[in-house]
């Protein structure tokens, strides 16, 4: 059995069944005239059949050489890093702007990686800080505040 | 037919020649080309990242620089294959089977040189084919009724989802997943507000930047976070000089570069096989017209010209169906819709004569592009390879900013920034479990129009299910579903024959 696939088609049949037991709610109607819950409801089932087959496909196969779910190395760490730079973009741009946002976000981004030092990190956000504002402030004009203080 | 193409032409040479799109057009190959020679940075990420800085320029000069990006990149990815094996790019990783073997043989600027020479010859032959085949394409299309153009849509995503890379089956998962991306929001017909789960942000749909860098962004850093290393940069100090080929080189190079370009157009021709696959289909055929089979992989400049004008002439040829029929074949060329239909441009047969600038000025800067890319490449060779050894620490966050303020700028909406990093965590997850997101863009761009005209076609036949197959035109669309899912099933139970996936799998990686 390969445990990859039979996750993968788990994971494709429990999408289709938000989206076929969801869909109904908003009307299905007829072939003639569908309502807006056709498409989702008859794609839904689809994708239940689609994660059938993956998963029942994975059953009569041996295991493969990755088997693993997750990668060999385990980047824990990163992917925290990676996910959360973002959401420090979206807090800072919204109460201190831009210019605090993009040195967050380049900033939590980059403590990610194993090698990275305090300094070296501190001197790449800052670059991309002056080098992110001067061109999307300044030169296209983005409607965000460089820096402001809308208090917590 | 040939006096109307030229004179279309013509005017589309006025249209690109305009000094603000020569330089939105330079600004999209250079771009191009120096992601292509960057890890971990493939056209698909960089189209969407520049795409929202695209929102103030005309449409003209936006399509035609995001289409120099990605005709850009492949220059680029041929320098990372022949220099440094690095396959960056798929389509270029059949390339660094013979073209390593030069580098080590002290042949790789030859190999350059020859391989860009190539390029512009494919290049050239897939233009031309644009020029004569979309108009034909058009008239026939014209005549599409609704059942014509769904049937037609049902194809272009089987072809896209199935003969990509991996498992055809995830492939049609995936390309499900995102025709239901594609249904979230406000539906056009009835106003009912579908899967939003009660947020207004979502009232009007998923962001296609979102998806985009989520998917191809997010995801793929998270894929590549310390796991890449610092190239090995020992071989490739190339100068000018060294990247003329000599006499017998050259003369080894025309044949393979006509054959490459011809199973390059042909590739094209089939929905879905894009670059990839036209790559190693070139180098499979020219191992078999050589007469001297055994010596491929040791350095033969035939094995490096082939695939690259095959590549090269297969994505001009992709253009074809998207800028005519208004189908595109894989993800990038999804994106370019996309980008068109951000802009107020509704794609389609009718584009080529309601905006003929468009059309026509975008092929016409595909010739200017690639003379550009001809020029550049020689002397900015040196500079590419030094930009190879920026390490990807510091690449990938400042990736990261363009990622968040590219996603910001669209809307000025904070809330999309949030979701492209849930859509890059559902991508990574996806990737892990051996699914390829690139057909999700395909069912995403598609979706809504899918459906419009799946629901005008039953409204017209009456709920009548089998109009499909009744109309002649739209019942030949469905024979072709048939026949491609027929196809993948014999494959699948056919007996495996050892050295039958060799090619496949080196470019799987």
């Amino acid at each position: 059995m390969r445990k990859k696939d039979f996750y993968a088609g788990g994971l494709m049949i429990l999408f289709g069944l938000v989206m076929s037991l969801k869909g109904p709610s908003y009307r299905l109607g007829t072939l003639m005239h569908m309502g807006p819950g056709f498409m989702p409801t008859a794609l839904g089932i689809l994708l239940i059949c689609l994660g059938v087959a993956i998963a029942a496909g994975s059953l009569g196969t041996a295991d493969g050489e990755d088997e693993d779910i997750l990668p060999e190395n385990r980047e824990w760490l990163a992917w925290a890093c990676i996910l959360s730079s973002p959401l420090a973009f979206m807090l800072f741009g919204a109460y201190f702007g831009l210019a605090p946002a993009t040195f967050a976000c380049v900033f939590v981004a980059a403590m990610g990686d194993r090698e990275a030092t305090l300094k070296n990190t501190i001197v790449l956000s800052a670059l991309v800080t002056v080098f992110g504002v001067a061109l999307f402030s300044y030169l296209l004009q983005v409607p965000m505040p460089v820096l402001t203080w809308r208090g917590l | 037919m040939i006096a109307t193409a030229l004179t279309d032409l013509w005017y589309g040479f006025g249209v690109a020649l305009e000094p603000h799109n020569i330089m939105w057009c330079f600004l999209g190959v250079l771009v191009g080309n120096m992601v292509g020679v960057l890890p971990g940075m493939g056209p698909l990420a960089t189209i969407s990242i520049l795409l929202p800085l695209t929102f103030g320029i005309k449409p003209v000069g936006a399509i035609l620089m995001l289409a120099g990006v990605m005709y850009g990149a492949q220059y680029g990815g041929a320098i990372c294959s022949i220099l440094l094996n690095l396959p960056c790019h798929p389509p270029h990783a059949v390339t660094c089977l013979d073209g390593f073997p030069m580098t080590k043989a002290g042949r790789g600027g030859a190999a350059l040189g020859a391989t860009v020479f190539a390029s512009f010859v494919g290049a050239s032959w897939g233009i031309t084919e644009m020029i004569f085949l979309a108009p034909v394409l058009v008239r026939v299309a014209m005549e599409f009724g609704p059942a014509e153009i769904c049937s037609l849509m049902l194809l272009g995503l089987l072809a896209g989802s199935t003969l990509a890379r991996g498992s055809p089956v995830k492939g049609v998962a995936m390309t499900v997943l995102g025709l239901m991306l594609g249904i979230v929001g406000t539906d056009i017909e009835t106003g009912a507000e579908r899967f939003t789960f009660g947020m207004t942000h979502l009232d009007d749909g998923i962001e296609l930047i979102a998806l985009a860098l989520g998917l191809f962004g997010i995801g793929e850093f998270m894929n590549s976070v310390n796991q890449v290393s610092t190239v090995n940069a020992k071989y490739a100090n190339v100068t000018l000089k060294d990247m003329r080929p000599s006499r017998e080189e050259m003369r080894r190079t025309i044949a393979p570069m006509f054959r490459g370009t011809l199973v390059g157009s042909l590739c094209s021709l089939i929905p879905g096989t894009g670059p990839t696959i036209a790559s190693f289909v070139a180098y499979a055929t020219e191992k078999k017209v050589s007469k001297t089979p055994e010596k491929f992989g040791t350095g033969m400049i035939e094995g490096v010209v082939c695939p690259e004008a095959s590549t090269h002439s297969s994505i001009q040829g992709d253009f074809i169906p998207t800028m005519s029929l208004g189908i595109p074949g894989d993800a990038v060329m999804a994106l370019l819709l996309g980008a068109l239909m951000i802009q107020g441009i509704v794609p389609g047969p009718q584009l080529i004569k309601e905006h003929p600038d468009i059309f026509w000025g975008l092929v016409a800067s595909f010739w200017i592009g690639n003379i550009m890319l001809v020029v550049l490449n020689v002397p900015l060779i040196g500079i590419w390879v030094k930009l190879l050894t920026i390490p990807y620490k510091y690449l990938y966050p400042s990736a990261m900013f363009f990622v968040c303020i590219g996603v910001y700028a669209a809307n000025n909406d904070m809330f999309q920034v949030g979701e492209t990093a849930v859509i890059g965590l559902v991508g990574y997850v996806l990737l892990r479990l051996g699914f390829h997101p690139a057909p999700i863009l395909l069912g995403f761009v598609l979706g809504p129009r899918f459906e419009e005209n799946f629901r005008r076609a039953m409204l017209i036949s009456r709920g009548d299910i089998a109009v499909f197959v009744e109309r002649p035109i739209s019942a030949i669309f469905i024979a072709l579903c048939v026949l491609l899912i027929g196809l993948q099933i014999y494959v699948r139970l056919r007996p495996k024959k050892p050295g039958d996936m060799a090619v496949p799998a080196v470019v799987a990686e």
